[in-house]
C-alpha cells in the first residue's frame, strides 16, 4: 500500500483522512454492518464534532480509527493519519501510533483507570513507552501534566489511587494521560456525559483550551447539540452507520438540509415557548442494527421519503460552499448532505 | 495501613480463641464422659476412675479449659493417652511429613493452575480453551483418594517406579534421604494437587477473562500498550485478587484432604496421626490436632487478608472507613 | 414453558449431566427391588474373579458381585446427597433470608457464624464428630449436612440482598407489604435459580465427602455397600485384582461429573446473567 497523500496540491497530508470506512461485526444475531461508509477529512488544529443517537456508529468510528475494535470485527476502507494508512498496520506498528500520535479519552472516567495503580504511574506509562523516559523523569512530567489539566493539589494526587478521586478529577487525569506524548489527534468520546453538569463545562473548556494551545486536531463525539455549538468548528451528523450531513457549526445551526438533522434540531426544547406546546419528536424508531434497510436508513421515519430513497444509500452531495476568508482550509466549511431530495426540500422551505 | 493490620490481627486472635472454645466444648458434650469414650464400654469402674483422675475430670470444665489453653500458649500440651508422650512432640514429628507434602501440593497447584488458566483465558473459546475446561471438569469430579489409588496402580504396581506407600525418612540414618523423601511424597502431592488445580484453573481463567473486559484495559490499549503488555502490566494483578482469595480457601481444603491421602499412602503425617488417634479413641490427640489444623487454617486466612490488602489499595481505605 | 424445555434439551452440558444423574436415580430405585446378585451373598471360592458374563465387573475378596455392590451403593450416595443438601437448604436458606431481611446485628451474627464454620474444614469436623459419636452413616451425613448450612446461608443472603435493592421490592415496601410477605413472594422466587444451582454443587460435594469418610472407615458401615468403602477394600487387593479399585471410583467420578455438568447447564439456562460464556 502506498502512502500517497489525499490531496496532491497541499504540502502536507491532512491530519486525518477517513475514506469509506466500513465495519462489519459478527453478533449472536448474525452479520451486522455497523458502519456503512464514513468519509471525512480533518486538518491539523481543526475541531470536528460527531453527533448522533445511540447506535448510530459514532463510538465505533472512533474505535475503528484507533484500531481498538475486537479482532473479530472486519474493517474496510481507509484511515490515514498524517498520510500513514492505519488499517494496514500490524498491531505492533499501530501500538507505536496509539497514545503517541493519536489519543482517546472515554466516556466513563470511573472505570477507565486501573484501580490498582497510583495516578502518576498511569500517566507515566505512555511516557515511558513512547518516549523512553526514566521513572523519575516520567513522574516529574506527570506532575507537570496534572498541573496543566488544573487538577487541584496535583502533587498529593500523584500518589493517590483512582478510587480516591471524583469523576471530574479522574477525567482530568485521563486528559493528562492522553496529552502526555503530545499527540496530533485527540478523540474524545462523550467525555463529559457521565459527569455532573457543573463539571461538564469546566472539563470541556479545558479540553478546548489544551487543544488550541497544542494545535491538535480534536474529534469530539457527543449526542448533545448544545455542546457542539460551543466546542467545535464543524459538525458531522451520523445516522444508521453513515454520515448524513456535515457542515461548519454556524452554518449547520443556521440551515439544515437533511430531514434527520432537521428533526434533531426541531426536537430541542426552547426557552420562551408557550405553555402546553408539544415538543416535536421524530416518529418511529432507529432500525435494528442487524436489520438495516437497503437504501437510506432514515427512509422509514422520513416525512419526505420516496421509493427511490429505499433503493440505494444516497451519496453525499455538496450544498453551496460557504466560503469564509478567515478559515484555514476551504474543505472544513463545506456543507455536505446525503439525501436524494435535499434540493427539493430547500426549494420548498 | 496499620489500623487495618491491627483489625485483622484482632480478628485472628478472636477467631482462634473461639475455635479453641468450640473444640474444647465439642469434646465436653460427649455421650458419657471422656474417660468412658476413651476406654469404651468394657471398662471397669477402677480403670474408669483412674482415667478420670488422669484427665482431671473432677475439676470444673472452665479450669480445665484454661489449663489447656494456658499450656498451649506456653508451649506445653496434653499427654497422648495411647503414646504417653506430649502431643506437641507427636505433632511436630508428624509435621516433618505433612508440611513438605502440603507445600509440594500447593506449588504444583499454583504453577499449573496459573499457567493453564492464563493460557485458556488468552485463547478464549478456542479448542485449546475447551480442552482445558474439559480437563478441569474431569479433575473436579475425581475423588482425590481414588486418583491416589490410580496413581499407585500405575506408577507403583504397574511401572514400579516408586513404592506403593510409606515414607523412608528425610535423613540417611533413618533409612531415607532428601531425594528418597521427595520421591515418596511425589505421588501423594500429585493426588492432593489434582482437584485444587482444577478449581484454581477455572478461577484463574474466569478472573483473567473478567479483567480483560474491564474499561481500563481499553484505556491501556489506547495508550499504545501491546496485548501482552496489557496482560502482564494490568490484567494479571487485578485478576490475582479473586485468585488469591481462592488459594487461601484451598489451603484449608488441602490440609484436610491430606488426612485422607496420608492414609492412602500410609505416610506418617498429621493426617495419619489423627486417624490412628480416632481408632485408639485418644481424645487428647484428636483435640490437639484438630486445634492445630484449625489454627493453621485461620493463620492462612489471616495472611491472605494481608496479602489481599497489599494487592488492592481499595481494601485499606474501606477498612479504615468502616 | 415449551421454550424453556427446548433450550434445555439443546444445552450439551445440561443434557449430558442430567442423563448421568437420571442413570444414578434409576440405579438407586432399581436396586431397591433387584440386583444381579443379593449383596449379602458371599461366595469365597469365586473371590476376586475377573469380569465375565456371570459377573460383569467381577467379584470382590469375599466373592460378592461387584455390579450388585455398585448398584446398591448408589442408594447410599443419593441418600447422603439428598439429606445433606436438605439440611443445608432447610436451615441455611431461612437463616440467610433472615439475615438479609433484618440486616443490622442479626446479619452480622449470622454471617460471622457462617464465616467461622468455614474456618473449620468440613472433613475435620466430620472426623471429630465421628470420633466421639462413633462411625456410621447418620453421623457422617449430619456432619456433612451441618457444613452445608453456612454455605447456603451465605449464598441466600448474598442473592437476597441484591433482590432487596431492586425497584420492585422497594415499591412493594412502599405499598406497605410486610418483610415476610416480600421475602416469600419476591425474594424467594428470584433467588430460587441460584439455590438450585448451588444445590447440585453441594450434592456433588456431599457425595465426595461421604466417599472420603467411608474410605477412612468412618462413614457407612458394613454390610451396607458404599463406593468409598469399596475403594478401601480394593486397595489391599491392588496387586491381585487392580480393577476392583477402578470401578467404584468411576462410579463416584461419574456421579459427581454428572451433577457438575447438570449444575453448569442449569446455571446457563436458569439465569443468563449468571452465565460465564462470553
Amino acid at each position: 500500500m502506498t502512502n500517497s497523500s489525499a490531496t496532491s496540491h497541499c504540502e502536507q497530508p491532512p491530519l486525518l483522512a477517513v475514506q469509506d470506512l466500513r465495519v462489519a461485526l459478527q453478533t449472536a444475531h448474525g452479520h451486522v454492518d455497523a458502519l456503512r461508509g464514513v468519509s471525512f477529512v480533518m486538518q491539523r488544529g481543526e475541531t470536528l464534532g460527531l453527533i448522533g443517537e445511540s447506535g448510530c456508529g459514532k463510538s465505533l468510528t472512533a474505535l475503528a480509527i484507533m484500531g481498538l475494535l475486537p479482532a473479530r470485527a472486519q474493517v474496510n476502507g481507509s484511515v490515514r493519519l498524517n498520510g500513514t494508512e492505519l488499517t494496514q498496520l500490524s498491531d505492533a506498528a499501530l501500538c507505536k501510533v496509539r497514545g503517541a500520535r493519536m489519543a482517546m479519552i472515554f466516556q466513563e472516567p470511573m472505570t477507565a483507570l486501573n484501580p490498582l495503580h497510583p495516578i502518576w504511574k498511569q500517566i507515566a506509562e505512555p511516557l515511558q513507552l513512547h518516549q523512553g523516559m526514566s521513572l523519575t523523569a516520567a513522574k516529574a512530567r506527570a506532575l507537570e501534566l496534572l498541573e496543566r489539566v488544573q487538577l487541584p493539589r496535583a502533587k498529593e494526587r500523584l500518589e493517590a489511587y483512582p478510587h480516591q478521586l471524583s469523576g471530574g478529577q479522574r477525567q482530568r487525569v485521563m486528559i493528562s494521560i492522553a496529552l502526555a506524548c503530545q499527540p496530533d489527534l485527540l478523540i474524545a468520546d462523550e467525555p463529559t456525559t457521565a459527569l455532573d453538569v457543573t463539571v461538564q463545562k469546566e472539563v470541556l473548556s479545558l479540553i478546548r483550551q489544551l487543544v488550541n494551545e497544542d494545535g491538535m486536531g480534536l474529534l469530539l463525539i457527543s449526542h448533545d447539540l448544545g455542546l457542539m455549538r460551543d466546542q467545535v468548528d464543524r459538525v458531522m451528523v451520523m445516522y444508521g452507520g453513515t454520515v448524513v450531513e456535515s457542515a461548519g457549526t454556524p452554518d449547520l445551526f443556521r440551515t439544515r438540509a437533511h430531514p434527520y438533522t432537521q428533526g434533531l434540531f426541531a426536537a430541542r426544547p426552547q426557552l420562551g415557548l408557550k405553555r402546553g406546546t408539544r415538543l416535536q419528536t421524530i416518529p418511529g424508531n432507529v432500525p435494528e442494527i442487524f436489520n438495516w434497510p437497503q437504501g437510506c436508513a432514515f427512509a422509514d421515519r422520513c416525512p419526505h421519503a420516496e421509493s427511490s430513497c429505499r433503493i440505494t444509500v444516497p451519496p453525499a452531495e455538496q450544498i453551496h460552499a460557504n466560503l469564509n476568508a478567515d478559515t484555514p482550509s476551504m474543505q472544513s466549511h463545506e456543507h455536505w448532505v446525503s439525501c436524494l431530495k435535499w434540493q427539493q426540500l430547500e426549494a420548498s422551505a | 495501613m496499620s489500623s487495618f493490620v491491627f483489625q485483622r490481627l484482632l480478628s485472628f486472635f478472636i477467631t482462634l480463641a473461639v475455635t479453641s472454645v468450640v473444640v474444647f466444648g465439642v469434646l465436653e458434650w460427649l455421650p458419657g464422659n471422656a474417660a468412658q469414650v476413651i476406654l469404651g464400654e468394657t471398662a471397669t469402674p477402677e480403670s474408669l476412675a483412674a482415667m478420670e483422675e488422669k484427665l482431671g475430670l473432677n475439676q470444673p470444665a472452665l479450669s480445665r479449659y484454661l489449663q489447656w489453653t494456658g499450656g498451649l500458649l506456653q508451649g506445653h500440651s496434653g499427654m497422648s493417652i495411647s503414646y504417653d508422650t506430649p502431643t506437641a512432640d507427636l505433632m511436630l514429628e508428624r509435621m516433618h511429613v505433612t508440611l513438605p507434602l502440603a507445600i509440594m501440593a500447593m506449588s504444583f497447584t499454583v504453577l499449573i493452575a496459573l499457567s493453564l488458566g492464563l493460557y485458556a483465558a488468552s485463547k478464549q473459546n478456542s479448542a485449546a480453551d475447551a480442552g482445558v475446561m474439559s480437563l478441569s471438569q474431569l479433575g473436579l469430579a475425581l475423588p482425590n483418594f481414588w486418583l491416589a489409588i490410580l496413581l499407585i496402580l500405575l506408577f507403583a504396581v504397574h511401572l514400579q517406579w516408586v513404592s506403593a506407600g510409606g515414607f523412608p525418612g528425610w535423613t540417611e540414618e533413618d533409612g531415607g534421604g532428601i531425594w528418597a523423601g521427595v520421591a515418596a511424597l511425589l505421588l501423594p502431592a500429585m493426588a492432593l494437587a489434582a482437584v485444587q488445580t482444577a478449581i484454581l484453573t477455572r478461577v484463574t481463567r474466569s478472573a483473567v477473562i473478567e479483567s480483560m473486559s474491564e474499561d481500563y484495559v481499553r484505556t491501556a490499549r489506547a495508550k499504545g500498550l501491546s496485548k501482552s503488555q496489557v496482560l502482564w502490566g494490568h490484567v494479571l494483578r487485578n485478576a490475582m485478587i479473586p485468585v488469591v482469595t481462592v488459594m487461601g480457601l484451598q489451603f484449608g481444603n488441602l490440609i484436610t484432604s491430606a488426612i485422607v491421602i496420608e492414609n492412602v499412602f500410609v505416610l506418617p503425617g498429621i493426617g495419619r496421626l489423627i486417624f490412628q488417634a480416632i481408632a485408639n479413641r485418644d481424645l487428647i490427640v484428636v483435640r490437639d490436632v484438630v486445634m492445630l489444623l484449625s489454627a493453621m487454617v485461620i493463620l492462612i486466612n489471616f495472611l491472605i487478608d494481608l496479602l489481599y490488602a497489599w494487592i488492592d489499595p481499595r481494601i485499606k481505605t474501606v477498612a479504615a472507613g468502616s | 414453558m415449551n421454550q424453556a424445555f427446548k433450550r434445555a434439551i439443546q444445552h450439551p452440558s445440561f443434557v449430558a449431566g442430567s442423563a448421568v444423574v437420571l442413570l444414578l436415580l434409576v440405579s438407586a430405585v432399581v436396586s431397591m427391588f433387584w440386583s444381579p446378585y443379593p449383596v449379602g451373598d458371599i461366595d469365597i471360592p469365586n473371590k476376586l474373579a475377573a469380569s465375565s458374563a456371570k459377573h460383569w465387573f467381577g467379584t470382590d475378596s469375599l466373592g460378592r458381585d461387584i455390579a450388585s455392590l455398585l448398584l446398591v451403593g448408589s442408594q447410599n450416595s443419593l441418600l447422603v446427597g439428598f439429606i445433606a443438601v436438605g439440611i443445608g437448604l432447610g436451615a441455611g436458606v431461612p437463616l440467610g433470608l433472615l439475615a438479609s431481611a433484618k440486616r443490622g446485628w442479626v446479619e452480622e451474627v449470622v454471617m460471622r457464624a457462617a464465616d467461622f464454620t468455614f474456618a473449620f474444614p468440613a472433613l475435620l469436623s466430620a472426623i471429630l464428630l465421628t470420633s466421639i459419636y462413633g462411625p456410621g452413616l447418620v453421623v457422617s451425613i449430619t456432619a456433612i449436612g451441618i457444613f452445608n448450612i453456612p454455605v447456603f446461608s451465605r449464598i441466600t443472603r448474598g442473592a437476597a440482598n441484591s433482590v432487596w435493592t431492586r425497584d420492585y421490592t422497594l415499591a412493594a415496601r412502599a405499598a406497605g407489604k410486610s418483610k415476610w410477605a416480600i421475602t416469600w413472594e419476591h425474594v424467594l422466587p428470584n433467588i430460587a435459580s441460584v439455590l438450585i444451582v448451588q444445590a447440585t454443587v453441594q450434592f456433588a460435594i456431599a457425595i465426595l465427602a461421604e466417599a472420603a469418610l467411608s474410605y477412612l472407615g468412618l462413614g457407612t458401615q458394613p454390610p451396607q455397600p458404599s463406593w468409598g468403602r469399596m475403594l478401601n477394600e480394593a486397595q489391599s487387593q491392588m496387586f491381585q485384582a487392580p480393577m476392583l479399585a477402578v470401578y467404584p471410583g468411576v462410579a463416584i467420578a461419574l456421579a459427581v461429573l454428572g451433577l457438575n455438568l447438570m449444575g453448569d447447564g442449569l446455571r446457563d439456562l436458569l439465569d443468563p446473567r449468571l452465565s460465564r460464556t462470553r
